[in-house]
């Protein structure tokens, strides 16, 4: 079974020339090889997955011939390939939702810019998951930033190119605090491969006047990832973005790309600075101040709007908050709720979107509250779909998102002095998120006396049906089957120090 | 006995033009050079006072800082605190940098056996005289052929942005190219004429010199790049398209690729198994040498001379 030992460098590889080879092929040809792609990998991701399950530690592969500090490498344990799988499905699925969407709003010879992009997002998505090497990561942030505008502003109307402008700038302020971070560092250690920086940090730390350099570092490497994915105060960028472009670039944006840069932190948490050394700062109490605010200005902002998408899009800064939050307990269970947090909402914020624009398709594409009443009737698979990520969104049980709110109280109980807020958090929090999501169910399940719009039955679209359908039963997969899941992120982690 | 030339030969040589140039009775630009004075089409400047008046009142009507007091006073704070943060900002990076370990100090916790095995053993290992070059193309080609991909996703999004429908490109064509440059300029065709040639021969000089001195793919594919977007200002997109247009642009940009990932990809998985490659290093010094360092370099300035290219083409008439 060695051969599986190199998939997670083939399918980076095999993302990259899929990316190229689209480039010069029409839309149809580029469109097949997207799916086939995603497929490929998904396969070779599982595969990996159960290698490093069966196996139960993690493997390192050298890109190239020559051995670690100099070359390249690769590290995969069961919490990098669950990831990445999980990756790959979601990326499958968004596409396949918003596909007749994208027909719609993208220009006609722009169609296979569209799969060059989501095939090179996904490369580097993967390489984030995957890479053992603080420089390597810094050039596929870099791919995936661009890649990420690109399909932001491919539906060209005013508000996608502000908004493109917008996450442009943000996101690369945040890259080249990330690289200030990483220069700093390799100052100090004069290493860029993430093991060797460890112990470059464990011996600078021991030397008083080198840990301001040292702390200042591992500050700027944490907020350039947190303006990059969205946390509080950094968000002005996210409710356009993710409101107003096409579909399956706002499911992708949310659940993947914002997701890839939270990982990517984690894995420097604990590869790079060591889950010791960074509790002992205080950069985690920042961490955990910004998710708990993170949480409820997300919430209030998402109450006060009176569009659909860009509701669903702060409830993203509220769940961002959580994530960030479960960092910033800085215990293993925290943790570990925030790596199924980054799980329950890439399930749910994707179904949410996709099932969104099926119920503003049958109200008029109109986005307004007001229209949407009743919608729920005349699209019943996307009404089914909505609600089913309202529940989990809102933390009902046997829905992924109760799952995870269960494991941060878990989690908060361990803590001394952060166990009162993280679980007044938890509770404010379920309520907002209650008021505004089941505001909407209700909303659209209301009947509407004067319905002059036409219905969708699911035969009509039996892509978008299937899609939404599939992720409904994820959700629920992951609501009810979750704790094997837990116990492969445990192991998952373990391995990962 | 020399024979005396007429007046009417002599009018004709170049001792003739020379000497009335040198005593300026004629212009040599007059009557041969189209000068004429260049012509903007666009809104007239009605349309555009116009434009800004409106502009103008609609920035006073949403910021209405006399009547709004909160906006006034939130306009003040947020520029006060962002010059505030600035300042404070440096002051940290300032502070943490004097307190970085000192440049060349042998008492540095920095460790040195990267660099140090990238100089002693480079050029053994690796067979390149140019130790960057080596580093970076063999060492760790995996990170290059992800910069590589930068340079191409960029395209793709200034395609994205940029790229016009073929049908308006053609419209366009006819009505607007060269707007803003006097057509068919003599003095620049003469140069261009001149300079292009060595430039070109001058980036393929040094992207096949990149294992042995300073150079390599991405300096000598910008230098192509410049002789390319040169020749265009020059000559216009029409000839430039006789050897250089869509077609031959994406075969090349993704020939090259390719060609990399491949040779990429037989380099990492070769090793990553443990086997050996049979990619042979030559003698350091010659040009065909450095195992994948050359046939790498030639795709990557192939991919940056498209690149630099695409961007100028689709900054200027959003096509190819």
């Amino acid at each position: 079974m060695d051969i599986i030992r190199s998939f997670p460098g083939m399918s980076i590889m095999l993302c990259l020339f899929a990316g190229i080879i689209s480039s010069g092929m029409k839309r149809k040809a580029a469109c097949y090889l997207n799916s086939a792609l995603i497929l490929a990998v998904t396969a070779m991701n599982a595969a990996v997955l159960y290698y490093t399950v069966v196996t139960g530690e993690a493997f390192v592969f050298v890109m190239g011939k020559f051995p670690a500090p100099w070359g390249n490498e690769l590290r995969a344990g069961m919490l990098e390939a669950a990831v990445a799988v999980l990756f790959c499905v979601i990326m499958l699925l968004s596409v396949w939702g918003g596909r007749k969407k994208l027909d719609e709003e993208v220009e006609a010879g722009k169609h296979n810019l569209y799969y060059v992009l989501l095939d090179l997002l996904l490369s580097s998505l993967l390489a984030l998951v995957y890479t053992n090497d603080l420089f390597t990561a810094y050039v596929f942030v870099e791919i995936n930033t661009i890649s990420a505008c690109g399909l932001i502003m491919i539906r060209q109307i005013g508000r996608t190119l502000e908004a493109a402008v917008r996450y442009m700038i943000m996101s690369l302020l945040g890259s080249g605090l990330l690289l200030l971070g990483i220069c700093m560092l390799y100052d100090l250690t004069g290493h860029l491969l993430m093991s060797d920086i460890h112990e470059g940090v464990l011996r600078a730390a021991a030397v008083p006047e080198y840990r301001i350099p040292l702390v200042v570092s591992i500050a700027l490497m944490v907020i350039g990832l947190s303006v990059k994915s969205a946390l509080f105060p950094f968000h002005a960028w996210l409710p356009d973005a993710y409101g107003y472009s096409t579909v399956s670039s706002a499911a992708i944006l949310s659940s993947l790309v914002s997701k890839g840069y939270i990982f990517l932190l984690i894995k420097i948490i604990y590869r790079v600075i060591g889950f010791e050394f960074f509790c002992n700062t205080h950069i985690i109490n920042v961490l955990f101040i910004f998710g708990i605010a993170g949480i409820i200005f997300g919430s209030l902002s998402a109450i006060k709007e009176n569009d659909i998408r860009r509701m669903i899009a702060f409830s993203s800064v509220a769940q961002i908050g959580y994530i960030y939050m479960g960092i910033g307990l800085g215990s293993e269970w925290g943790m570990a709720a925030s790596v199924f947090h980054i799980f329950a909402h890439a399930l749910g914020k994707a179904l949410l979107f996709i099932a969104a624009i099926g119920l503003t398709d049958v109200s008029g594409c109109s986005r307004r509250f007001i229209e949407i009443t009743g919608s729920g009737y005349r699209n019943k698979v996307a009404g089914l779909g909505f609600t089913v990520g309202s529940l989990s969104m809102v933390g009902i049980p046997v829905f992924a998102g109760f799952v995870s709110k269960l494991m941060f109280a878990k989690a908060a109980v361990g803590g001394y002095e952060k166990m009162l807020p993280t679980l007044i958090a938890l509770a404010i929090s379920t309520i907002l998120n209650s008021i505004y999501f089941m505001k909407t169910v209700i909303r659209i399940y209301t009947p509407n006396p004067d319905a002059s719009y036409g219905s969708v039955t699911i035969g009509g679209e039996k892509q978008y049906a299937l899609v939404i359908i599939l992720f409904v039963v994820f959700n629920i997969f992951f609501g009810m089957m979750s704790q094997p899941i837990a116990d492969v992120i445990h192991a998952g982690i373990a391995v990962l120090g | 006995m020399s024979r005396r030339k007429t007046n009417k030969e002599y009018e004709h040589t170049f001792a003739f033009r020379f000497f009335r140039w040198l005593n300026g009775e004629k212009d040599p630009y007059l009557n041969e050079v189209e000068m004429k004075p260049q012509h903007y089409e666009g809104p007239s400047d009605e349309t555009k006072a116009e434009w800004e008046r409106e502009h103008k009142e609609m920035l006073e009507r949403v910021y209405d800082t006399e009547h709004n007091a909160l906006l006034k006073f939130s306009r003040i704070a947020y520029r006060v605190a962002a010059v505030l943060f600035c300042i404070m900002l440096v002051a940290v990076l300032l502070i943490t940098v004097s307190y970085l370990p000192p440049v060349g100090n042998p008492n540095n916790p920095a460790d040195n056996v990267v660099a140090e095995r990238y100089i002693e053993k480079g050029l053994k290992e690796t067979g390149a005289v140019n130790i960057v070059s080596g580093m970076i193309l063999t060492y760790r080609a995996f990170d290059t052929f992800g910069e590589t991909n930068v340079l191409f996703i960029a395209t793709t999004c200034v395609m994205v942005l940029l790229m016009l429908d073929d049908a308006i490109l053609k419209r366009q064509e006819v009505k607007n190219d060269r707007r803003f440059e006097p057509k068919n300029d003599a003095i620049l065709q003469v140069i261009a004429m001149i300079l292009c040639p060595i430039i070109f021969i001058f980036g393929i000089y040094v992207i096949l010199n990149g294992h042995l001195g300073p150079g390599g793919g991405f300096s000598g594919g910008a230098i192509m790049g410049a002789g390319l977007i040169l020749y265009v200002s020059a000559f216009g997109f029409k000839s430039t398209q006789r050897f250089f247009n869509e077609e031959v642009y994406k075969v090349a940009k993704i020939t090259a690729l390719c060609m990399y990932g491949l040779i990429g990809s037989y380099f990492y998985f070769t090793g990553g198994n443990g086997i050996e490659n049979h990619i042979p290093l030559g003698i350091p010094g010659h040009i065909l040498s450095s195992g994948i360092i050359l046939p790498i370099n030639i795709c990557v300035g192939l991919e940056v001379a498209c690149t630099m290219y695409a961007f100028y083409a689709l900054f200027r008439r959003g096509g190819l």
